[in-house]
């Protein structure tokens, strides 16, 4: 009898359980590396080249720069892109995923394509790979440090729409006390003060009130975006010491960033990228491998189960909201100490709902919210290399794209994504 | 471990849950907790558990005076319960859900020991032979499996007294039996087990010892032997009869035809799989089977609500798939769905306005696009107290109002209109006998006076009260249409999907 009981007398579901064949992703791909084909591949006059320079001048290696025909090189690399859509609809044919691999060596592919295009035949300007990738990475901060602050809310129940908010409040703060100091280090221990405390604030109406979650973020928003434009007007600009261009310097890692392309990049760069590679790798292992990490989860999926296993659900909550403010906090302080600017109006300019779709995009995971904040941190660094060599594509269009991304995403093309099933909802007794 | 209640109170603003409520459970016994749906059985429990604070009244364990400030207490004290609504998170592994509140950790980062916690799941499994996959991820599990490791999570924490709350409502005959071996043997190990149920089969096949509450109070204790009438009329305050009076069926015509009817949902799975039967003028067909069978999908695609993929029912002569909800309605079908709360009522509206729902729009209730509110309250009157809705008014929400009552409602809008067909389903859930009895007599009368009937139930006990032919849903098919007297063995055994030719003919 045993043997039989999983299986035979309840299978909730009915019916044939054959899924059905998901061809979305392989047309999409499909369709993207034909235009790339058409586009950049047969658009490319025939005859010119493209010269991509490697390393700068700076690095510690000297790679030469690499000259290729634009026109075959982005004909092959189109194929390559043609040849991996091909790929995931054999896949698709047969039910199965494809690896991480895929996408990402698409989508180096296709990006190889357009920027051989955009560069064919200008002699004068070339592609300043190293450039690229670096402005990428230091795009990607704020939009990583908010999509951490984001899963860690709504891993717990909270929806975090303030993390725009948080940015700002850190941004300012870190700007205000870094000068007060005359030391950007100081500015950075008071970013995340700023973060957490508009944390406080969403946690307290969201747990203690009941508020709409969405709604008080909306408003906590504009609550910074005013407190810091009286400060910045009055205050600051009242006593301009209050707000000065201070920078955290670059900290190169010995040997490390003396690896050709990836150690200029990655690892020449100043504390609050640091702390940012500690940051993600951190909160993946203890989201997943911790007790804290499975407590949160729990609460954040089913808390009344939480709860009947002795763990505190609003304190959970209240908690990691803060935390997750103070992490968003720490991300402002990218926009003044960490870039060398002084504090000016609105400055994150809606970086933080980017970081909300990062989050989305990266499924709710520290790795996912690395690896789509980057994704958007690169598409917006092309826009600024591509503005400055002269491209024919509107650079606005180009800086759409990410977003295009994402709402595919959202709804579904690339799996779908599904959100802790408690967020937003209180919890009350 | 012995648990002692004494003299536990707990009030919801004015409505007195529990009263005075005393009661002892011994070690290595079971202890039946029998009363109808809304008599305080849960509310008691949850105080037990930590989850509620009761106003008056002390809990002792083993002698000694306890408070619990919250779960987490009850369950370091060794109690532990299985809750009706199962409280598992279902994304995670059964070896996460049975670890969480107490993980152990492992190395010098303090991640979590998952080894640790499916080794005990396996232990534990292989101890009462619960057949549970530690690395089984929640939501794939059927919901017997599912309610083992609830079980094992209360075992896991070494739970000395186990309280399970309505156990059985989800499980099939024979999952129902399973547990109750598993009951058994953990009393025989030893474990206190406090069974809450309103089913009083269960509670002569384990119970050692019967307490019965109704209102709130403990109205009295029984033995197990006791007859089920004398149970069931200590439950409800009075006598009851068990069985559902009804003449013999005289079918008359076919009314409703259905012919290879096909749903397949969202997601691309076949959810109702070419079912065909058809039900005469005056005859009620029982549809058994565990829930999510397809029976849902059944009911919604010939009323409508989803679309059929395949397949038609016609009604009368009549054509009703590929209509509108509005057409079909008016056609002359009355639905009764599985959720009242959510599909039956709109809570926050009146008596009398989820009274016209389906004729709001129609005259002699709305003229020229107004409502007419004179008219729409005698006629509310008029159900209320050929319902017997019992309500402070007309006016009253329809949300307030006990369960029982809400499906008066229900039934009173749907009985309303002329019908041809009538599809309830599941109309009884959570009611308390009363109740069943008023629903079951109206929908008796229903039949008599002509019209076809369809009954989805999960409750087999009831398929059998009221059916004239029983047809067994599994896996989104039809695996037979059955006379009302099959044994409950074989029934069983269809609603596990087991085919027998000679009893699906």
């Amino acid at each position: 009898m045993t043997a039989t009981v999983a299986d035979a007398p309840a299978a909730p579901v009915s019916g044939a359980p054959i899924p059905p064949k998901k061809w979305g992703a392989a047309i999409a791909l499909g369709v993207i590396a034909l235009l790339s084909l058409i586009f950049f591949g047969f658009g490319t006059p025939a005859g010119s080249t493209t010269k991509f320079v490697i390393a700068r001048k700076t690095d510690f290696i000297q790679l030469p720069s690499l000259t290729v025909p634009s026109e075959l090189a982005a004909i092959l690399l189109s194929l390559v892109g043609l040849a991996l859509a091909g790929w995931v609809a054999y896949r698709a044919n047969q039910r199965r995923k494809v690896g991480i691999w895929l996408p990402i060596v698409y989508g180096m592919a296709i990006m190889g394509a357009l920027l051989t295009w955009a560069g064919a035949g200008r002699e004068a300007t070339s592609i300043q790979l190293t450039g690229l990738l670096t402005s990428s990475l230091f795009l990607a901060v704020p939009l990583v440090f908010g999509a951490l602050a984001g899963t860690l809310c709504e891993r717990s129940g909270i929806i975090n729409i303030a993390i725009e908010g948080q940015l700002l409040a850190g941004a300012f703060l870190a700007a205000l006390v870094g000068s007060m100091a005359g030391n950007a280090y100081v500015g950075l221990i008071a970013a995340p003060v700023a973060g957490a405390l508009v944390g406080l604030l969403l946690a307290i109406f969201a747990t203690k009130y009941w508020v709409n979650q969405i709604v008080v973020g909306v408003v906590l928003n504009m609550l910074v975006i005013g407190l810091t434009g009286f400060f910045f007007s009055t205050l600051m600009s009242d006593d301009p010491s209050l707000n000065q261009p201070i920078g955290l310097e670059k900290l190169p890692i010995p040997l490390l960033s003396k690896i050709p392309v990836l150690g200029p990049v990655l690892f020449n760069q100043n504390l609050l990228v640091y702390i940012l590679y500690v940051a993600v790798a951190a909160l993946q292992i203890m989201l997943f491998k911790s007790r804290w990490g499975l407590r949160v989860r729990a609460v954040g999926e089913h808390p009344k189960a939480a709860d009947t296993v002795g763990i505190q659900v609003n304190r959970t909550r209240i908690r990691n909201t803060v935390l997750g403010g103070a992490v968003a906090g720490l991300g402002g302080a990218f926009f003044t100490v960490a870039s060398g600017l002084a504090f000016g109006k609105e400055m994150t300019a809606g970086k933080g709902y980017i970081a909300l779709a990062a989050m989305i995009l990266g499924r709710w995971s520290p790795r996912g919210a690395l690896a789509a904040a980057l994704l958007f941190g690169f598409a917006d660094a092309l826009r600024v290399q591509l503005g400055a060599i002269g491209s024919p594509i509107p650079s606005q269009f180009l800086a759409m794209t990410p977003y295009l991304a994402t709402i595919f995403a959202v709804a579904g093309l690339v799996g779908h994504a599904r959100p802790p099933a408690s967020e937003g909802i209180p919890y009350k007794k | 471990m012995k648990l002692e209640l004494r003299g536990i109170t707990k009030r919801f603003g004015d409505f007195t849950a529990n009263d005075r409520i005393d009661l002892v459970v011994e070690p290595g016994t079971v202890h039946a907790l029998l009363g109808e749906n809304g008599a305080g059985k849960s509310t008691l429990m949850n105080v037990l558990f930590g989850l509620y604070d009761a106003d008056e009244g002390e809990v002792l364990l083993d002698d000694e005076p306890v408070v619990f400030d919250g779960p987490g207490d009850a369950m370091t004290a060794g109690i532990g319960m299985v809750h009706q609504h199962f409280m598992l998170v279902h994304p995670f592994t059964v070896a996460e859900n049975v670890m969480l509140g107490h993980e152990d950790v492992r190395g010098p980062a303090k991640l979590l020991d998952v080894e640790a916690a499916r080794a005990k799941v396996r232990e534990i499994s292989e101890r009462f032979n619960f057949n549970v996959d530690p690395d089984a991820v929640i939501e794939d599990l059927p919901v017997g499996a599912q309610q083992r490791v609830e079980i094992i999570k209360a075992l896991s924490r070494d739970a000395s007294l186990l309280i399970l709350d309505e156990p059985t409502a989800v499980l099939t005959p024979q999952e129902t039996d399973e547990l109750l071996g598993i009951v058994k043997d953990l009393r025989d190990a030893g474990t206190a087990v406090v069974l809450i149920t309103h089913k009083l089969r269960e509670v002569q096949a384990v119970a050692d010892t019967i307490t019965v509450i109704r209102r709130g109070k403990v109205v009295g204790t029984a033995e197990p032997t006791a007859s089920q009438e004398e149970l069931a009329s200590l439950m409800v305050g009075r006598a009851v009869t068990m069985r559902v009076d009804k003449e013999p069926a005289k079918p008359g015509e076919t009314m409703l035809e259905v012919d290879g009817l096909t749903v397949v949902d969202d997601a691309g799975i076949v959810q109702l799989d070419g079912v065909s039967f058809e039900v005469k003028a005056g005859e009620i067909l029982a549809i058994a089977g565990v829930q999510g069978n397809g029976q849902t999908e059944l009911t919604e695609a010939l009323l409508g609500v989803v679309p059929a993929d395949a397949g038609s029912a016609t009604l009368d002569g009549e054509v009703i798939t590929g209509r509108t909800i509005k057409e079909v309605l008016h056609s002359g079908i009355g639905f009764v769905p599985e959720d009242r709360t959510e599909d039956g009522i709109v809570a926050s509206m009146t008596i009398s306005n989820n009274l016209i729902l389906d004729v709001h729009d129609k005259a002699p209730y709305a003229k020229g696009g107004a409502l007419q509110p004179k008219v729409i309250a005698e006629e509310a009157r008029k159900h209320v107290e050929q319902f017997d809705v019992r309500a402070t008014g007309i006016d009253q929400t329809a949300g307030s109002l006990s369960g029982g009552n809400q499906q008066k409602v229900v039934l009173a809008r749907e009985l309303s209109r002329p019908l041809k067909l009538l599809i309830a389903s599941n109309p009884t859930r959570g009611l308390d006998v009363g109740s069943i009895e008023f629903v079951h007599k109206r929908i008796v009368a229903e039949r008599d006076s002509g019209a076809a009937v369809i009954i989805v139930s999960a409750e087999l006990d009831e398929v059998v009260a009221l059916a004239d032919r029983i047809a067994v849903m599994y896996h989104g098919r039809i695996v037979g249409i059955v006379p009302p007297d099959t044994d409950r063995d074989t029934l069983g055994l269809m609603m596990a999907g087991a085919h027998d030719e000679e009893e699906a003919a």
